[in-house]
């Protein structure tokens, strides 16, 4: 559990007044704690990664809200992917292999010329 | 504040080749040397800012760590790019789920039936497979996509589909019967039927949204005189009173004769005139005019430039 003054430290490249503008925005999401907010690792990380792409992408605040919207979008779909493979590599063998021959091709097969 | 990149300290581009780095190295040691600057901390500080910088980028492994985000400036090392994804794609990152205005729609569904199938009873060893959706065409005709009605589609002599139409759908719009599409496997649930509408168009109506636009001939004793005469709405004919002295182009209103939506109020018939002379060869009309317009004279293309 980090609190606002400690997760500016860590991130380093941002003051209170921006923090709080992207906690408004939403890219952020502490909890609130009694009258504080409070912070997590995942926060920081995600902090860092916006820190990162406004400087070396230079992208404007409605394109940031766009892709880390997209970036939420991808990660939510990869965690429901790694539960699936999850459930699906706890099944006996048979029945995983049934699943792989099962599977479509990724890439459907170029017609001949 | 931005830390300085050794790049900038040694005032070169990130690009730069070794020779380029060391010779833009060797003029600013000669320049920052402490025993050539005797008496000048600050030369002194730069010297070693300088001589760190070339340090780092001198050596090919360290600068290609440092351009890789591997390590700061001062060769510390750093937390790896993509950190955030340790933690997105981790049990954290549900915080950041998309919810409510974004809409993962099929791929939650799917998940979800999942998940019902392997607590549906299948002893938590069986792997449950929703059903896959099947997907048709239904033609139907403008008046049935206005007011609504129900269809049956065949799909064998003993199995047929029972499609309820909402009033107002729309060209193009699929409707979606759960359950109704392959059954599932292992206990998963039934995959559902969708169903694309395809409207055909009218030979009289014409839709926007919740209107309906209708073009009426009237002869010229309806549009001078004023008649009431019946009109075609997608509910059946009505009765309209066309006003005296009506003219092409003129709009009616039939307020309530459009299409009913959910709840929302029923849209308007908006009916355009046209006014039809007829059998315009007829000696006593040409005759009737000829003196008429002498005595009236009107020029309609008045203010249209084409004269």
């Amino acid at each position: 559990m980090i609190l606002l003054d400690e997760f500016l430290a860590r991130v380093g490249a941002i003051d209170r007044p921006e923090l709080i503008r992207w906690i408004e925005n939403r890219w952020l999401l502490p909890e609130r704690r009694d009258e504080s907010w409070v912070f997590g690792e995942v926060d920081i990380a995600r902090a860092e990664l916006i820190v990162e792409i406004r400087r070396e992408f230079a992208v404007d605040d409605d394109a940031l809200s766009l892709v880390l919207g997209l970036l939420d979008q991808v990660y939510g779909l990869r965690r429901q992917m790694r539960r699936l493979c999850d459930a699906l590599t706890a099944q006996p063998p048979e029945i995983q292999d049934a699943i792989r021959r099962a599977l479509p091709p990724t890439r459907p097969k170029r017609p001949r010329r | 504040m931005a830390k300085e990149t050794p790049y900038e300290v040694l005032g070169v581009k990130p690009g730069a080749g070794a020779e380029e780095i060391r010779k833009a190295y060797r003029k600013l040691a000669k320049e920052f040397h402490p025993d050539l600057n005797p008496g000048k901390p600050a030369a002194e500080a730069r010297f070693k800012q300088v001589s760190a910088a070339y340090d780092l980028l001198s050596d090919p492994e360290k600068r290609a760590r440092y351009d890789r985000g591997e390590i700061d400036e001062t060769g510390a090392e750093r937390a790896p790019r993509g950190a955030y994804r340790g933690f997105a794609e981790g049990a954290e990152g549900w915080k950041y789920h998309p919810s409510g205005e974004m809409d993962l729609g099929d791929l939650e569904d799917l998940f979800a039936a999942f998940g019902r199938g392997r607590r549906g009873g299948t002893g938590g060893r069986g792997f449950a497979v929703r059903g896959a959706d099947r997907r048709y065409s239904l033609e139907i005709d403008f008046v049935e996509a206005a007011a609504g009605g129900k269809r049956r589609i065949a799909l064998s002599p003993e199995n047929w589909l029972d499609v309820t139409i909402p009033p107002g759908i729309e060209d193009g719009q699929v409707l979606r019967l759960k359950g109704k599409g392959e059954p599932g496997f292992g206990g998963g649930a039934a995959g559902d039927a969708l169903i694309e509408v395809h409207v055909m168009p009218h030979p009289l109506f014409r839709r926007d949204g919740q209107n309906i636009h209708l073009e009426l001939p009237v002869s010229l004793a309806e549009a001078v005189l004023g008649a009431r005469v019946p009109v075609p709405t997608i509910t059946g004919p009505v009765m309209m009173t066309i006003p005296k002295g009506s003219d092409t182009g003129s709009q009616l209103r039939l307020r309530g004769k459009g299409v009913r939506r959910g709840k929302a109020e029923a849209g308007d018939q908006y009916v355009t005139l046209k006014v039809v002379i007829g059998d315009s060869g007829d000696p006593e009309l040409a005759n009737f005019i000829a003196e008429w317009s002498a005595r009236h004279p009107l020029d309609p293309r008045r203010g249209t430039g084409s004269r």
